[in-house]
């Protein structure tokens, strides 16, 4: 199992906001995943890095309730979690940022921010003057919303690349999440619009909750990163804390990675473990 | 002046739609009563559209709410034949008229219950399954009252009788079911839980399943209201003329489909309009008892009927492309 010691001169108090043991899972006969453990920390950005088929996207479904896992456990705050649900998982804080993949372009903004999780009464009818007020007040606060033209009852297909992607992380937010999932959060953004979202997702930890980030592009997930975890082939090839890395070292071993089937050669000064 | 204070504009904009289809129903009327004012000023033609654009504008409403999720529900003409089935098990036998209703409820419940399950569960296509079920349903009441046709003469009079198609202060009941029925469905599809999620699979069966929206559920209790409707209908239809023939309800597909798609709900899902529907359907009624009243050749029925439907359906792309920013 690999595991990484960044924690020999940390004091560990806090329990993992999120802990996977083992998590194993197969579509129609094929293995997507082996047996992947992670620990996500309170107050952590992790970044999930790996090649197209490494297994991102399952266990970032399994981990949002999308999937279950075929074998293995999800810890939310120590307390077990079994057949977690989006629902469930939503409850529990997890709100996840799957950029425009995850929008109605012909409903209203407040009709997505509140997608899944409506105000509504006890028979189920909505509270839409409340749900417009509140998105009214995210756009102006958070999403830094200014123009006229935009109100809580203007539909998505009139937003930007990068006002869509505030629309997202504004919906994660609002639920208060403690453990927030962005999923290829930069794709499709421009250069300025990257650099707010990085800053954002350091936000996330000033705030002191968890984050994983998934990104292609390894310089910015190592830029906001505390740990990257390197996913190869459905197998945590090794957990990297950035601050021992250099952006250089960590793409050294991700191009060896890649190359061969796991990464094997425990780098100078690091206690990453093969896998097996 | 902040974000909220100034919705107008957008508000407009996403009722265009609904102010179009409205106005082109004000002209079409205009020259019904221009053409034939004997006919179209005359309180009887009001009373027959109250009484017969019922049956089908019952139903557009709910299919109204499977077509905004995605789906399309074609089973419902059988549906309103093999209610009445589930009505002739139960009133024969307990001579109760209302009892009788309720099951036709029960049987329309089901047979949407089924719709969807075969849907959801098996995972088909709804187009598919409900062409299935179309003749499934048919040839199930065909073969349950060996293809007669039954006299309803002994359901005259009843309360149930006059709660379905008597009058409430010279208004047809049919008209006032209608209207309550399009009142629920306009709560249920944009002030109700049910609604928000239908929207939401409609637009986006992805993002729905990421946000954890029960697709399910959702689409099933759709299916099973338009069950629901359609055998209320049918009902409605045989108590009219006091009649119950196995073949009941097939000519009503069209006029449906075309109620909703005319008042500018998206074949695609994600989009509907209840109002339009409502519109919509006293405007396919009114089209064949106007091309009559004004004295046309009855050829010439189809030729107008398709010429306005295909009017009203470019006026909603076009108005569709130019106010969606």
């Amino acid at each position: 199992m690999s595991t990484s010691d960044t924690d020999s001169n940390e004091t560990v108090t806090a329990q993992p906001a999120l802990e996977l043991r083992g998590i194993t899972k197969s579509f129609g006969g094929v293995r997507v995943l082996h047996g992947v453990d992670i620990d996500l920390r309170p107050g952590e950005v992790l970044g999930l890095v790996g090649d197209n088929g490494a297994g991102k996207s399952t266990l970032i479904k399994i981990i949002t309730g999308v999937h279950q896992p075929d074998a293995g456990t999800i810890r939310f705050h120590g307390r077990p979690v079994e057949g977690l649900t989006v629902p469930r998982a939503r409850a529990l804080g997890v709100e996840t940022v799957y950029q425009e993949r995850a929008l109605a372009e012909q409903l209203s903004m407040w009709r997505n921010i509140f997608m899944g999780r409506p105000i509504a009464n006890r028979l189920g009818f909505l509270n839409v003057r409340r749900m417009r007020r509140i998105t009214a007040a995210l756009m102006g606060d958070s999403m830094g919303f200014t123009s006229a033209a935009l109100t809580p009852d203007t539909n998505v297909t009139g937003l930007s690349g990068g006002e869509r992607q505030g629309l997202a992380i504004v919906r994660a937010l609002h639920f208060e999440a403690a453990i927030i999932i962005l999923d290829e959060p930069t794709m499709g953004l421009s250069l300025a619009e990257t650099e707010k979202l990085l800053r954002f997702v350091d936000g996330i930890r000033a705030a002191g909750k968890s984050a994983i980030l998934i990104d292609h592009n390894i310089f910015h997930v190592y830029s906001v990163a505390d740990r990257v975890v390197v996913l190869d082939r459905g197998r945590v090839a090794g957990t990297f804390p950035t601050a021992r890395y250099s952006l250089d070292q960590l793409t050294a071993i991700m191009r060896e990675v890649a190359a061969t089937a796991v990464y094997t050669e425990p780098l100078p000064h690091s206690t990453v473990e093969a896998e097996a | 002046m902040t974000a909220a204070s100034v919705g107008y504009l957008p508000t407009l904009r996403s009722w265009a739609s609904q102010i179009g289809i409205t106005a082109a129903f004000i002209v079409l009327w205009i020259v019904f009563i221009v053409l034939a004012p004997d006919t179209f000023l005359d309180s009887r033609i009001y009373l027959s559209f109250g009484q017969t654009t019922p049956y089908f504008a019952l139903v557009a409403l709910p299919l109204t709410m499977v077509i905004v999720c995605g789906d399309i529900d074609l089973s419902f003409p059988s549906t309103m034949a093999l209610g009445m089935v589930g009505f002739l098990a139960v009133e024969r036998t307990t001579q109760n008229v209302e009892l009788g209703v309720l099951a036709a409820v029960v049987v329309g419940a089901l047979a949407g219950l089924l719709n969807g399950a075969i849907v959801t569960v098996i995972g088909i296509p709804s187009l598919v399954v409900t062409i299935g079920t179309q003749f499934l349903y048919r040839g199930l009441t065909l073969v349950l009252v060996n293809g007669r046709s039954y006299a309803l003469v002994e359901v005259e009079g009843t309360p149930g009788y006059r709660l379905m198609v008597g009058r409430l202060f010279g208004v047809p009941m049919q008209f006032i079911w209608l209207v309550v029925a399009a009142v629920v469905t306009w709560l249920l599809l944009y002030r109700h839980r049910l609604g928000q999620n239908a929207h939401v699979i409609g637009d986006n069966k992805q993002a729905a399943a990421l946000m954890g929206i029960p697709l399910r559920g959702t689409r099933i209790i759709l299916f099973v209201l338009t069950g629901v409707a359609a055998a209320f209908a049918g009902a409605m239809n045989s108590f009219q003329i006091s009649n119950f023939y196995p073949a009941m309800g097939a000519g009503y597909l069209l006029p449906t489909l075309a109620a909703v798609f005319v008042g500018g709900t998206s074949v695609f899902g994600g989009r509907g309009s209840i109002w339009g529907t409502f519109i919509g359907a006293f405007m396919i009624g009114g089209i064949t008892a106007g091309i009559v009243a004004v004295g046309i050749t009855d050829y010439y029925t189809n030729l107008i009927y398709g010429g306005i439907v295909l009017i009203a359906l470019c006026i909603h792309a076009i108005l569709q492309r130019r106010f969606t920013r």
